[in-house]
């Protein structure tokens, strides 16, 4: 840095300015500089190809040639739905054509972060439609319309925001909130279908399983927590000291103890502890436990937030005459939100992976489903092959979330002020 | 509402209002005053505190009341307490400190207790080193390097820890050829179904000689150390003195190992017997998956960690650092590594904490940790609610003493601010 500027100087100086001298990196340029550079380099170069190698070696004839991956598709219906009755996936493609229409819609109207959201999507989309072993062509059909909504929405949303002026823009993006809002209650509806009525038939929740019910945990769950663990954080910075101690008493209880104990205690004690008549099905007991542990974290995370706020603030809010709870409601929380929104992703990208736990209560959720394939003596134990999926398709939602949440972040500038 | 309020009260006659808003303003006058000193009271910000508190304790109180009772009406058979600890367990776990059937349950727990320590210690230092080197290989200027610790830190922290797991355990080490096919490494590892076999070293009768060696060594190194320490000390200079300590006490080992009759300690390398390995160190398939598994997960956390820590240095040290004339080592030990540790220790504990918790999960490949060995005793007893206190308890204070001991490290690094 230092050293252009003395040259710039240098050259204005002698009142001729010379552009930039042009770098070429050739290939073999690049090669000394990057992995040649120096003979401790060379020497990792070297030990890292030599790991690859043997890595390479043992894995590609195995991948290529000795695996057998003819389960996944036979048993694709099993992973990601579990025992959803046949007659009624109907359900499932509906909720998914529902979800991707209105991120679509979203992702043209609102632009930026949530199309580049939508864009890994739709092209994940189409890498299945195009590699995964959809032999059925109606399959082929639904994912493909699948993809054609994503898109058909993205550009629908983004010819409203070409069209329709700014502020002709807001009742749309309002009722799209809406959408979203009443989302997961449709979602469940359509899912659980509605006992006793002629429309919906019910679809009892012990045959949801698969991938679908992981989702279902999960998001259940997300949305649960976050009030909770809002409510724990606010009641640990309380200066009533009841409160704050009880606040800090469970906070720090939960934390120090694991997920699985949570879930055993969900799933062995709240029978236990319930009036006697009262039945508590296995995934109730599984979003009990996953809720009250991750409200402990998102409390902790979200006291950060409320502690970096600046005491102006408050004392500016009291200035003005707002009360204790206008003031925190108004000034403080919008703020500590926000500056924690990627803990907050890190923290729920942790519970979808910990959903994997909920064989301990039990049941039988993406991961469990896979075992249950691998223990089946027609297959003749393809654990390698069935938990390598297993992992890809966990790896691809966590990146995705992960990779959004960074985006997010460097959008919002939090951490640059 | 209002408008329509208005009209209707604009259809009495002029009389009847009067006389109603008289009516009105007496009634809210009596109970104005008669509300007032409780009005008072309320507004009172201290009795409203206490007010609130108490209302939140009769609340708690109530649930808990609520709880228990069901408690009591649903488990009515048994009676709340610890007797069944001392009770014959009538089971056994496939391993760990010796223990029979006939042993108590309690004594059995305490066998779960020390398998989850034993992978909870050698993982925390297992993982702490694949971590840096992870976590500085990432920052590597070797592209290749870098790029691999990246693909590693990736795949890892984006996979739920159960299914690393269970690949770990059923799909490579139990996918292992049988003992018969052991797999040989380099240093006498033999890899099968039923585990690792590692040499165990053991002393030889020129130990004793090397013994006295080593605590001769011990002493003149601590020596060392003390008067090298107290002369940096008055010198005001800086150096490191725990440096020489150990070197004296190495170069002492250094000359008791060759002045010993026999080599002090040889390798005991495990000789395939009937059915199974004999000697040697053997790790069961559960305990190494296990290990595999919590090290190589916590260790992709802690590179994260490691490299945002070296990356918090701000560059300017460096440079300062290389311009007052320090050399690329004292660099690295005065100036980066400390402002680094600092970054780095919290998190790191957390991590900790993390791995311990998280070893937890032994339960779902059958290694006999304390959860997996408390639930055993569950499923004999029917004691849930005792035994998941006692569980809570032990992870509880596994916690504590672990965050204890690394918050005394880091007030130990900290800053020390003006």
């Amino acid at each position: 840095m230092t050293d252009a500027r003395a040259d710039a100087g240098a050259q204005s100086y002698e009142g001729e300015v010379l552009p930039p001298p042009t770098v070429r990196v050739g290939p073999l340029r690049w090669l000394r500089e990057n992995l040649f550079s120096s003979w401790w380099n060379s020497l990792l170069t070297v030990g890292a190809l030599a790991l690859l190698y043997v890595v390479g070696k043992g894995v590609l004839p195995w991948a290529l040639a000795e695996a057998d991956w003819a389960v996944i598709p036979a048993s694709l219906k099993l992973l990601l739905v579990g025992f959803y009755p046949e007659g009624e996936l109907w359900r499932v493609w509906t909720v998914l054509f529902l979800v991707l229409g209105l991120l679509g819609l979203s992702a043209g109207l609102w632009g930026k972060l949530l199309r580049e959201a939508a864009v890994i999507v739709g092209s994940a989309l189409l890498v299945l439609l195009g590699v995964l072993l959809l032999a059925d062509w109606g399959e082929r059909l639904r994912v493909g319309g699948l993809a054609l909504t994503l898109f058909g929405g993205m550009g629908l949303g983004w010819l409203l925001r070409l069209r329709v002026a700014p502020p002709r823009q807001r009742p749309w993006k309002r009722v799209l909130i809406l959408c979203w809002f009443f989302l997961p209650v449709a979602v469940v509806l359509l899912l659980g279908g509605i006992p006793g009525s002629g429309l919906l038939a019910g679809v009892p929740r012990t045959q949801w399983g698969g991938l679908l019910l992981t989702f279902a945990l999960a998001v259940v769950s997300i949305v649960l927590c976050f009030p909770l663990g809002v409510l724990l954080a606010l009641g640990r910075q309380s200066s009533l000291p009841v409160i704050r101690w009880a606040a800090i008493l469970y906070i720090e209880v939960i934390r120090g103890v694991p997920l699985v104990t949570v879930l055993f205690m969900a799933s062995l004690m709240l029978p236990l502890f319930l009036p006697s008549g009262w039945r508590v099905d296995n995934i109730i007991r599984a979003i009990t436990a996953f809720t009250l542990f991750t409200a402990a974290y998102i409390a902790e995370n979200v006291r950060g937030g409320l502690q970096a706020i600046p005491k102006g603030q408050i004392e500016a809010a009291q200035a003005l005459g707002l009360g204790p709870v206008l003031t925190t409601f108004l000034v403080v929380l919008p703020q500590a939100l926000r500056a924690v929104i990627p803990a907050n992703v890190g923290q729920f990208i942790s519970l979808f992976k910990d959903t994997s736990l909920v064989f301990i209560v039990p049941l039988m959720d993406f991961l469990g489903i896979a075992l249950d394939i691998i223990e089946n003596p027609k297959w003749g134990g393809p654990a390698r092959e069935m938990l390598l999926f297993v992992a890809l398709v966990y790896w691809f939602f966590t990146y995705f979330m992960s990779h959004m949440s960074r985006r997010l972040e460097r959008a919002l500038g939090v951490g640059e002020r | 509402m209002r408008r329509v309020l208005r009209h209707i009260y604009e259809r009495f006659p002029p009389r009847l209002r009067l006389w109603a808003a008289k009516v009105l303003r007496l009634l809210r006058g009596l109970l104005a005053a008669a509300l007032a000193p409780l009005w008072k009271v309320l507004r009172d910000v201290r009795i409203l505190r206490a007010l609130v508190q108490i209302v939140f304790v009769v609340l708690v109180g109530l649930l808990a009341y609520g709880l228990y009772s069901n408690y009591t009406a649903n488990a009515e058979r048994l009676r709340f307490g610890y007797d069944f600890l001392s009770t014959t367990a009538g089971f056994t776990v496939s391993e760990g400190i010796p223990h029979e059937r006939t042993d108590s349950n309690w004594k059995l727990f305490l066998v779960g207790v020390v398998n989850t320590l034993r992978v909870v210690l050698v993982g925390i230092v297992l993982a702490s080193l694949l971590g840096l080197i992870a976590g500085v290989a990432r920052l590597s200027r070797n592209w290749l390097i870098r790029k691999m610790a990246t693909v590693y830190v990736e795949t890892i922290r984006n996979t739920p820890l159960l299914v690393q797991l269970f690949f770990w355990y059923t799909a490579t080490f139990l996918k292992l050829p049988p003992v018969r096919q052991a797999v040989e490494l380099p240093g006498s590892i033999f890899l099968s179904q039923r585990g690792l076999v590692l040499p165990r070293p053991y002393l030889t009768e020129g130990a004793p000689v090397w013994e006295t060696f080593l605590l001769v060594g011990l002493g003149a190194g601590v020596a060392v150390f003390l008067a090298r320490r107290a002369h940096l000390r008055r010198a005001d200079r800086p150096g490191s003195p725990l440096l020489w300590g150990l070197g004296v006490f190495a170069l002492l080992a250094l000359v008791g190992w060759f002045a010993a009759p026999s080599p002090p300690v040889a390798w005991e390398v495990a000789e395939l017997g009937r059915f199974n390995f004999q000697g040697g160190i053997q790790l069961s398939p559960e305990f190494a998956a296990l290990l595999l598994g919590l090290v190589v997960y916590t260790g992709a956390f802690i590179a994260e960690i490691v490299r945002g820590g070296i990356l918090a240095v701000s560059k300017g040290q460096r440079e300062a650092a290389l311009a007052l004339g320090l050399t690329g080592y004292q660099t690295l030990r005065w100036v980066i590594l400390p402002q680094a540790l600092r970054v780095i220790v919290p998190p790191v504990t957390s991590q900790y904490l993390n791995l311990a918790k998280n070893s937890s999960l032994a339960v779902a490949i059958g290694y006999p940790d304390l959860f997996s060995v408390a639930n055993t005793i569950i499923n004999k007893t029917g004691r849930e609610v005792e035994m998941i206190l006692i569980i809570m308890g032990s992870y509880l204070t596994m916690s504590l003493l672990t965050s204890l001991f690394m918050n005394w490290y880091n007030r130990r690094i900290k800053l020390v601010e003006r």
